[in-house]
């Protein structure tokens, strides 16, 4: 019996995929970077104060908007109840972690990336709302988008509903199909033969230039926009999905047969698993492309959904509800980025210490 | 495992016959690589056959023929009286690289030959046997990447072990590993092929490991690849590394391997 640890001391020759991502971020626990500390616990609710304060006492160089002024007392407006909750937890925060040890790393971690990032939306509110650097109607502060996030919530909320809708039908149908087309090209050498040209003709037009073809045959606008999203998420799946099954390594296949492999166990318990990384690495540049081909869906065919709401603002200078919409597609793409990211780590979590991206 | 045939029937189908096999690779500029020459062997059943020579004599051609993953150009390959037309779960392989599926636990790494024959339900159980016999049974539940070398090569084998191979084809397979490792690696597999029996096939460039470890040595010269002689090692197990007739034996085929060998040595050459 050998003594050895379980670490990797074996390299491993396989090829990493294609660098797509930066590396996994740092979760709580991780390393906190020098000089923070425990000072970084507080970090949140001093820069809370000190937004409060610019907000409460700097006068306001911008103009007040010509519609919806909140007449409320400054303390109560949405962007200084922000503030006011984020001392409150902060505070919470700090004390908790004293009293509370797993926390304290969660805490220590997070602490000054939302002191960072309250810091940015104290600029946002100095160069528009203060000192009127960036003007109306182009440029709201913090508060009124905000406001106007909360009181347009209900048609907010439904385009919401609506573009993640058409978002995941698309997805999901590109995703099916791309692998489906995938595993044939990269298997089958007659396929290949076939396919390969008509994806290399087919696959680089960019989704938005068939606006017109998906409007023509599909008569409602949800259906030719999920065609055009699937589109889009289909061609970097069908490709990657294609190369990582050509590329398996032929001593596994090799093995398996003297195994006693039949040909769906060489596809689908040989090819397949091993193409996988290969295979989040289409997910993920298909998921990228289903953003932005949503988002023009919308601008055309489709009348619902985020980037239609945004357009509609725009088109009455409505600009503060076009950042509140803004605000909530980052909030949507980023969670949604973030699940697939957790869901490549479940199923690739035989590569951990192997291959990192 | 289970046979409805008399033991000597059982012996008799495990034995290699490889007859007038030649094999020739189209080479990318058009010409044909001849890697394997009119090479003719028997190993009868249960035998320890080692094969040795200079890279580019085919010997590990000659493996794959024999584990049916590649057609020879002439000649005849047969099991027992079986002829060998593709790879089959009867006859494992063992290479250099572990292989272990990174994707799999290295439990079901050693089960995957079950499920590749669907028959996982009914020997389950031998899975432990498996781990047990090459002292794997600690690290079932970790994946290949947390193995190290002498670990992943014992994996391998309980995987190439699991079908009941009446056949095991090993090339090269602890050529990766250091020195220490080695010699006690070559011992496990000594063991299993006492305790089960089956056929071996060893390539190695390790002129120790093949007087260590087998019946017979074949030594073949490349270029193109033939069978130069076979040589009994009637040494009784275990055997001695510095026993002065392991020694002669020793010097004796690398005097063989130098004159026929190492002068005509050119890189790129058929492994």
């Amino acid at each position: 019996m050998e003594l050895v640890p379980l670490s990797s001391n074996v390299a491993e020759s396989s090829a990493p995929p294609v660098d797509l991502m930066e590396s996994i971020p740092a979760r709580p626990g991780a390393v906190v970077p020098r000089g923070f500390g425990a000072t970084a616990v507080l970090a949140p609710a001093v820069v809370a104060l000190v937004a409060l304060a610019v907000h409460a006492w700097m006068p306001n160089l911008q103009p007040e908007p010509l519609t919806g002024v909140d007449t409320a007392p400054v303390w109560s407006h949405p962007y200084p109840l922000l503030a006011e909750t984020i001392l409150a937890v902060s505070l919470a925060a700090a004390v908790g972690q004293g009293a509370w040890r797993p926390l304290r790393a969660w805490v220590q971690y997070y602490a000054p990336l939302g002191a960072g990032a309250l810091g940015v939306v104290i600029l946002w509110d100095l160069v528009t709302l203060k000192l009127n650097w960036m003007r109306l109607p182009f440029f709201p502060g913090p508060d009124l988008v905000f406001s106007r996030l909360i009181a347009d919530r209900g048609v907010i909320f439904e385009s919401t509903w609506h573009s993640l809708r058409l978002l995941l039908t698309g997805y999901l149908a590109g995703v099916c199909a791309g692998l489906i087309t995938g595993v044939l090209i990269g298997w089958f050498p007659r396929v290949r033969y076939w396919g390969m040209p008509a994806l290399k003709v087919v696959g680089p037009i960019p989704a938005t230039a068939l606006v017109p073809l998906a409007m023509s045959l599909w008569a409602t606008s949800f259906y030719s926009g999920a065609a055009l999203i699937g589109f889009a998420v289909w061609f970097p799946v069908t490709m990657l999905t294609t190369s990582g099954i050509a590329n398996v390594r032929l001593s596994y296949l090799d093995v398996a047969r003297t195994l006693g492999a039949g040909r769906l166990y060489l596809i689908f318990r040989v090819a397949i698993p091993s193409a996988l990384p290969n295979i989040f690495v289409g997910l993920f540049m298909g998921l990228g492309a289903s953003f932005l081909t949503l988002i023009v869906a919308e601008g055309v065919g489709v009348t619902a959904g985020l980037g239609w709401y945004m357009r509609a603002q725009q088109g009455s200078m409505e600009y503060a509800n076009l950042y509140a919409a803004l605000l909530v597609m980052a909030a949507i793409f980023s969670t949604l980025m973030t699940l697939l990211f957790r869901v490549r780590d479940f199923v690739l979590k035989w590569q951990q210490g192997v291959i990192r991206w | 495992m289970v046979t409805a045939t008399t033991p000597r029937a059982a012996a008799e189908a495990s034995a290699v016959y490889v007859r007038d096999v030649g094999k020739v690779f189209r080479a990318a500029d058009g010409s044909d690589v001849v890697a394997l020459d009119g090479v003719s062997l028997s190993v009868e059943a249960g035998a320890m056959v080692s094969l040795i020579g200079p890279s580019g004599c085919g010997k590990s051609t000659l493996l794959r023929l024999i584990a049916g993953l590649d057609p020879p150009t002439f000649g005849e390959l047969r099991i027992g009286a079986e002829r060998i037309a593709g790879p089959s779960a009867e006859r494992g392989l063992m290479f250099q690289e572990h292989n272990l599926f990174p994707w799999l636990t290295v439990r079901r790494n050693i089960q995957s030959g079950l499920v590749a024959r669907g028959v996982l339900h009914r020997h389950r159980h031998e899975v432990e046997e498996f781990m047990r016999l090459v002292g794997i049974e600690a690290f079932a539940d970790v994946y290949p990447h947390q193995l190290s070398g002498g670990m992943a090569q014992r994996a391998a084998l309980a995987r190439a072990l699991v079908n009941h191979p009446r056949v095991l084809l090993l090339d090269e397979p602890l050529g990766a590993l250091d020195q220490f490792t080695r010699m006690r690696m070559q011992d496990e597999v000594l063991r299993v092929w006492e305790a089960r029996g089956t056929t071996m096939l060893l390539v190695t460039h390790d002129i120790d490991e093949a007087i260590y470890m087998s019946d017979r040595i074949a030594i073949l010269t490349p270029r193109p690849g033939r069978l130069e002689r076979i040589i009994d090692v009637p040494f009784a197990r275990p055997r001695l590394r510095n026993h002065p007739a392991f020694l002669a034996m020793r010097a004796s085929i690398l005097e063989m391997l130098h004159f026929t060998g190492s002068a005509g040595e050119v890189p790129g050459g058929v492994g």
